[in-house]
């Protein structure tokens, strides 16, 4: 250490970014910023998908060198180059997508992630300090258990414990509640909260749920397009106000009010049982009936079957027994029975599991009727010009914003590609509608479009299944909610009734 | 028995004997293999590194007149190949099976141009241990003369298989496999995680090789190599990428490849091709027991890109 420089505080640390400026190319992610996260404060970071939130962090934490700006560090100006000179001053980040390897156990990936890894390492000894370590915190991980076999919760558990093992003075977390339920979210939070309190640990949280901003954090910094739109102290600000700063000007759709009657039984499950990749259950004995007209929603951690339910439905995946009825008739998911049954789906990941990226929009935007009149003459010949004004057509109704419909469905943002297989699934008559998180990861303007599209669906009598991690959108779409845990149904209820704390507390397994 | 005849007993005994002198280039092919791949990447021109491993260890004894010195040659021949491979890989939208077979051919090419002058004169070749002195049987002291290296090869399994647990190295190697999203955040370089890991895989099927061309079959021609490089890459995956499962598939293909010799020296020629192909029908026979449509492979490095 150099003479006369006095060492960093120990305890929470306060973190500045100064004037930030980002550019990618021509892009500008971000435009002179500011951020001032007080030592031992709870922050709140929030703006839009492509707000620049994660661009930001990341050049604090030194993933990008930002084009302009500086990062000071406890008021003293650091040069960060990578992230781990930004572990070296304290500074940690939990991310969004697990950065926990699947296949070791959690005491391997904690003492992994340690920047002084023995040679060889001396497990005796090392699992005595974890286990001591772990008598300090207030929530617990079994160490020895692969990360691939604990559930989502405690996998987020395991990633803030393994910064607060690394003695992190200054944690970034990037949406950590979202695998989490509720009451899990309180709990995890809480604790943080607490060790902010106590003067250990500062917090920066992106989010975008205020309900956890209003309950936790103190200050909060608003970004709108790459551009620094607000900030100020919680306790003086309304949800309404956060949500106007975040969005500025922008028109959200309105959604329609819920109207009309609920209908005939139009998709029925019996006892459906499916295997997962690794040839467990994933989904046991699930039975549900969905009528015309009503929205059921499917709550649940991610993980505990319903993406493999999903995939059934879709067809991409083989029940293991168990029928699917729609209207009546036995279901296997084929092109014609889906054609016929007017039955349409909107899965997760939409670039990946209903589109072919390569190809361009117009084409994406025909998949369901590409061989049939007036797309095709003779069920072969394919007619160019009827894909393009029919896409053209659908790129204006349903705001697609592409430069043109030849574009590759991949070169369009997120929210824009699931607004082109919105286009699709939804331009025509709707019998029965699967949606599997439709809105993951997509921004205000996107969100009240597919939720508006989607109750406009139920109201002119679609049968709706939706499957959601968001148990937000569930509680303001659903007329009636299933729980799903372990791969079965153990709690139903009516949407308009349902109490928080108790489908927290299903989704736990309790 | 005085004459020295064992009767029928000589094919288990030859299958013994064939299973530790044919398992040996499989072995280390494999454990170098199982190496690269548990940090996420494959090498297939592993068939390639292993001829240039064999000619380059004919060539160095040749010379030199020490076996040992042409073992050495042949693992830096591998580690270079390795990392040419490993540098390759490392440009953008570069794929690694592609690559692979691309080393393969230039492998077995430069092999065969650089060993034109080798295939005359006689290079000095590795000793072996006598484990047979006790026994008078032909057979026996035959089939229990075992080479240095097949003895370092086995030693080398269970080290591996403790490395990958208990060694930073070995939990870099995994995590560089398993998730290259969870190395960089913990600011690792994943590709030079790669580089290592290739070149070391590839020490040990340049090693692989020496043992083809300096003790069996012990010289040095064009045909040398039926294969094993290729076959032991196929090893790693159904020996689900595990060191010590890689050394019972190797013995286990050893010895169905020593089946057909054996059943000809005591007088069984029909079939003798069939029971060559034993090998290769054996592979087909545990691919297919172990697995299944419905599921993904099992332990399988999840950033290889045969899983992703």
């Amino acid at each position: 250490m150099i003479i006369g420089e006095t060492p960093l505080p120990s305890g929470a640390l306060g973190v500045d970014a100064v004037a930030m400026t980002m550019r990618f190319g021509d892009f500008t992610a971000l435009d002179n910023v500011e951020l001032k996260v007080r030592p031992g404060s709870f922050h709140a970071l929030l703006g839009e998908n492509g707000a620049g939130k994660s661009t930001l962090v990341k050049c604090i934490m030194g993933y990008y060198r930002a084009t302009e700006g500086d990062v000071l560090v406890g008021g003293r100006e650091q040069t960060i180059a990578n992230p781990k000179e930004a572990h070296a001053l304290g500074l940690g980040m939990v991310y969004q997508h697990f950065t926990l390897v699947p296949a070791m156990t959690v005491a391997e990936n904690l003492v992994l992630a340690r920047d002084d890894v023995p040679a060889v390492v001396n497990w005796t000894k090392e699992k005595k300090e974890l286990d001591a370590f772990l008598a300090r915190m207030p929530f617990k991980v079994p160490l020895d258990a692969r990360v691939s076999d604990i559930s989502a919760g405690e996998r987020q558990k395991c990633e803030i414990l393994k910064q607060l093992y690394l003695k992190r003075r200054f944690l970034i977390l990037d949406e950590p509640t979202s695998v989490l339920t509720p009451g899990e979210a309180d709990e995890v939070l809480g604790m943080l909260r607490a060790m902010v309190v106590a003067g250990d640990l500062t917090i920066l949280m992106i989010t975008h749920k205020f309900r956890e901003v209003m309950a936790f954090a103190d200050d909060v910094t608003i970004l709108r397009r790459g551009k620094l739109a607000g900030h100020g102290k919680v306790a003086e600000l309304t949800p309404d106000d956060m949500a106007r700063t975040m969005i500025g000007a922008e028109q959200l759709t309105v959604q329609p009010p819920r109207v009309g009657e609920v209908g005939e039984p139009r998709l029925q499950l019996t006892k459906l049982t499916a295997r997962d990749d690794a040839c467990a259950i994933a989904v046991h004995g699930v039975s549900l009936t969905v009528r015309g007209g009503e929205i059921v929603g499917i709550a649940g951690v991610s993980g505990n079957g319903q993406r493999q339910l999903v995939e059934v439905l879709a067809g991409q995946r083989e029940a293991e027994s168990g029928d699917i009825h729609v209207r009546g008739d036995l279901y296997l998911a084929n092109r014609e029975e889906m054609r016929r049954h007017k039955m349409f789906l909107l899965p997760e990941e939409p670039l990946k599991n209903a589109c072919v990226g390569g190809m361009s929009v117009a084409d994406n935007i025909a998949f369901r009727e590409f061989d049939r009149a007036p797309f095709a003459s003779g069920g072969w010949w394919l007619n160019r010009s009827a894909f393009r004004k029919d896409a053209e057509r659908k790129i204006g109704l349903y705001k697609i914003k592409t430069r043109t419909p030849d574009t590759p469905i991949s070169a369009l943002s997120g929210g824009n590609v699931q607004r082109a297989v919105l286009a699709r699934e939804l331009g025509g008559e709707v019998e029965v509608l699967i949606a599997a998180n439709p809105c993951f990861g997509l921004d205000f303007a996107a969100v009240a479009q597919i939720h508006a599209e989607i109750m406009a669906a139920r109201n002119r009598g679609a049968a709706v299944l939706l499957v959601s991690e968001d148990l937000d959108e569930l509680l303001e779409l659903s007329d009636r909610l299933v729980v799903m845990f372990h791969g079965e149904f153990v709690h139903e209820a009516r949407a308009s009734e349902a109490d928080l704390t108790e489908i927290g507390r299903h989704m736990a397994g309790h | 028995m005085a004459d020295g005849s064992i009767g029928l007993w000589t094919v288990p005994l030859a299958v013994f004997g064939g299973a530790i002198r044919v398992s040996t280039p499989f072995l280390f092919v494999s454990l170098g293999e199982c190496i690269t791949e548990r940090s996420g990447r494959i090498n297939l021109g592993l068939e390639g590194t292993l001829i240039m491993g064999a000619m380059s260890a004919y060539g160095i004894s040749y010379l030199s007149g020490s076996p040992w010195l042409g073992v050495l040659a042949a693992g830096i021949t591998g580690a270079l190949l390795g990392a040419l491979h490993a540098g390759i890989c490392s440009l953008p939208r570069v794929n690694d099976i592609a690559v692979g077979i691309a080393l393969m051919l230039f492998g077995t090419g430069l092999a065969f141009y650089l060993g034109k002058p080798l295939i005359e004169p006689t290079a000095a070749r590795l000793p072996a241990i006598d484990f047979g002195w006790w026994s008078d049987i032909p057979q026996v002291r035959a089939a229990l003369r075992i080479n240095v290296l097949f003895l370092i090869g086995v030693a080398i399994a269970p080290i591996l298989f403790w490395a990958f647990r208990t060694t930073r190295w070995g939990l870099l190697i995994r995590t560089a496999g398993e998730s290259s999203d969870a190395a960089r955040a913990m600011g690792y370089s994943v590709l030079w995680i790669r580089l290592r890991a290739t070149m070391v895989g590839g020490f040990l099927a340049g090693i692989g090789g020496s043992f083809l061309s300096l003790f069996y079959p012990g010289s040095w021609n064009e045909g040398l190599s039926s294969g094993q490089g290729i076959t032991a890459v196929a090893l790693v995956i159904f020996a689900r990428w595990d060191p010590m499962l890689c050394l019972w598939a190797s013995l286990a293909f050893g010895g169905a490849a020593a089946l057909g010799p054996a059943l000809q020296s005591v007088g069984v020629t029909s079939g003798y091709h069939l029971f060559n192909a034993a090998p290769y029908i054996l592979t087909l026979a545990i691919m297919i027991i172990t697995c299944s449509p419905k599921r993904t492979l099992t332990g399988a490095p999840a950033e290889l890109s045969i899983t992703r």
